[in-house]
């Protein structure tokens, strides 16, 4: 059944991926023999961009779409359209048009029942609300109005034609929508798990609503085992937690997972904050050697991190860094002092980071488990579509690009799991393991991505032009960056 | 550290091949409530290396699991299930350390959290 689906206007690649994800979680997919299907239909309205808020989306039935627009982040609402049209006529002529088996169990007298209006790209008055509300008394409504807790939400959402003024394509038409919600996300839980109360952070904890995205991108739930390498202050472990997966992480700086800021300020406390369960287990380890038993394979649900990628926070793994340049050569650790002896970490390039990611998850997820991290991409090279990291084991099913800065964006990278992992496999990632020790410095000098954020700009390609035809460059239509 | 934790954890010391299972060197155990997730145990109890469980267990001061690995079928059994999810998720190693079987080498466990980071030797 087709529902409208309402999103915020905000990360809008994260959209549908997540409605999909969460489809799948629901259900939706459960008869796909093969579980190859990740994808939805949908539709737009007509003359809409694609960027546009309002979609059409196919979902198999209604338990399944309020499951879904009650556990997402930027799904504003799920509805069962009753009516739309460019006009208040239009509108009246497709609700009487619509079959009254599916209106009237909504509008019988014990019902309660409330109608909201909603705007985009423009506002309207108290009085002009007031009057769109009355305007609808062809509709034979039965029931009591109840504002506050009404078993019926029934809302007018009405968009308008704009030109290119407002950063928004200029393609939209005008549109009025009826219809009955369905189900609608529960952003109050934004307030309640954002950073600025949270009592331990690190300079690059995940953000709430982005983490809440990523353990939806896993489908994160009740019984399944989550796993984040890079787990730092466990902001995305949290998210995840908060869906009742459980959850490990591992780290290689042993003060952020082990002593924190001090007994009530470290990464436990940060689940005893919101009265989630704690972590299954934290642990120092280095993802560049993973301490996991031989034989032990498809233990995680899904493994969802932020790789370190060098731009705010380097990479770090085992060996000291005149050691991996080859400066000194290997040194023994005299046995007084191996007790407590801090070991040395060099730098971690981001090229031999994702490859040990890519083996770690291809190894130790189950099949159909899902990878989800973010990739950093650098955009002022020209190229328009960048390309993400491949494995045999995987699928690509999602990219979520949000734009950070002028010069990079990172994208939200979501692979399934689709081959086991074979003998084959596991020597091609041994071999690729030696050559990043062998030639340490190269891949580091290749995949240093903060010298490419940071660098100055190349001003070299425009020199000659004047002021203006630069300015003409820089598209209008700024649609990532909301 | 719980058991679980324990299960999965080898010594990736250069040059070890056996590195599994770590001995425990128990110095702090403590109890902590988890609430019990049938559908979790099950999905893990395939997983596991029962006999190191069943040893570590018993350094932990709790020998109430069975010797050999039980069927399949135990797991419908509710008094089974409560043990096996003491022993893997409620008993922790504090304060103490992991023990390469081969190498004698110590991974500290400190505060609950393993530090299985190698020397620069090691690698």
């Amino acid at each position: 059944m087709w529902y409208l689906c309402v999103f915020y206007h905000r990360l809008l690649d994260y959209r549908k991926p997540e409605v999909e994800s969460l489809a799948e979680l629901f259900g939706a997919f459960d008869d796909d023999p093969h579980g190859q299907q990740h994808s939805l239909e949908w539709k737009l309205p007509e003359h809409h961009h694609p960027d546009s808020p309002f979609h059409f989306v196919n979902l198999p039935s209604e338990d399944i779409a309020r499951s879904v627009a009650n556990r997402s982040m930027l799904v504003k609402g799920l509805f069962e359209l009753w009516g739309e049209g460019n006009s208040y006529e239009e509108l009246e002529e497709s609700i009487k048009g619509y079959p009254e088996e599916r209106k009237l169990p909504y509008l019988n007298s014990d019902s309660t029942f409330r109608i909201s209006i909603d705007t985009f790209g423009k506002v309207m008055s108290f009085t002009e609300h007031n009057e769109r509300i009355r305007g609808l008394s062809y509709i034979p409504f039965k029931g009591r109005v109840n504002l506050k807790n009404p078993e019926h939400n029934f809302w007018i959402m009405e968009t308008d034609d704009y030109g290119s003024h407002n950063g928004l394509p200029p393609v939209v038409q005008k549109r009025i929508f009826f219809g009955r919600e369905v189900g609608a996300a529960d952003r109050k839980l934004l307030p309640t798990y954002e950073l600025k109360s949270r009592n331990y952070l690190g300079p690059t904890a995940m953000d709430a609503e982005v983490a809440f995205l990523m353990a939806n991108q896993a489908k994160a739930t009740h019984g399944k085992l989550v796993y984040d390498p890079f787990v730092g202050t466990g902001s995305i472990l949290v998210a995840a937690a908060h869906f009742g997966a459980m959850t490990m992480g591992a780290d290689i700086d042993i003060r952020v997972v082990r002593d924190g800021r001090g007994p009530d300020c470290n990464v436990w406390s940060n689940f005893k904050q919101y009265g989630l369960p704690m972590p299954i287990s934290l642990l120092r380890a280095d993802n560049n050697l993973p301490p996991w038993r031989p034989g032990l394979s498809e233990v995680f649900d899904a493994i969802i991190c932020d790789p370190p990628y060098g731009v705010r926070a380097g990479g770090r793994k085992s060996g000291g860094r005149k050691l991996l340049k080859g400066v000194v050569g290997p040194y023994t650790v005299p046995d007084e002092k191996r007790t407590n002896h801090i070991p040395s970490t060099g730098a971690y390039s981001l090229a031999e980071c994702v490859h040990d990611l890519l083996d770690l998850a291809a190894k130790m997820l189950v099949m159909d488990g899902r990878l989800v991290y973010f990739y950093p991409v650098v955009r002022d090279d020209g190229s328009s579509s960048p390309s993400f990291p491949e494995h045999p084991c995987f699928k690509l099913i999602a990219s979520c690009e949000q734009i950070l800065s002028f010069r990079y964006s990172r994208v939200l990278l979501t692979m399934v799991k689709i081959k086991p992992y074979t003998d084959d496999i596991a020597e091609s990632a041994r071999l690729k393991h030696m050559d990043f020790k062998e030639n340490h410095l190269k891949w580091l000098e290749e995949g240093n991505l903060h010298s490419a954020v940071f660098s100055p700009a190349d001003h070299n390609s425009s020199s000659g032009d004047d002021g203006n035809c630069g300015k003409e460059v820089k598209p209008k239509y700024r649609g990532k960056y909301v | 550290m719980k058991l679980l934790t324990h299960n999965m954890l080898s010594s990736n010391i250069k040059g070890v091949t056996n590195g599994f299972p770590l001995k425990i060197e128990a110095e702090k155990i403590i109890e902590r409530p988890v609430e019990i997730n049938p559908v979790f145990l099950k999905n893990m109890f395939a997983k596991l290396e029962w006999k190191p469980l069943v040893e570590a267990s018993r350094t932990m001061g709790f020998s109430e699991l069975p010797e050999d690995v039980p069927d399949m079928s135990v797991l419908d059994s509710d008094e089974f299930l409560q043990k096996f999810h003491h022993a893997l998720l409620e008993i922790h190693l504090e304060e103490g350390a992991l023990v390469c079987p081969e190498t004698g080498r110590k991974f500290p466990v400190q505060k609950g959290i393993p530090n299985m980071m190698l020397h620069e030797d090691e690698v």
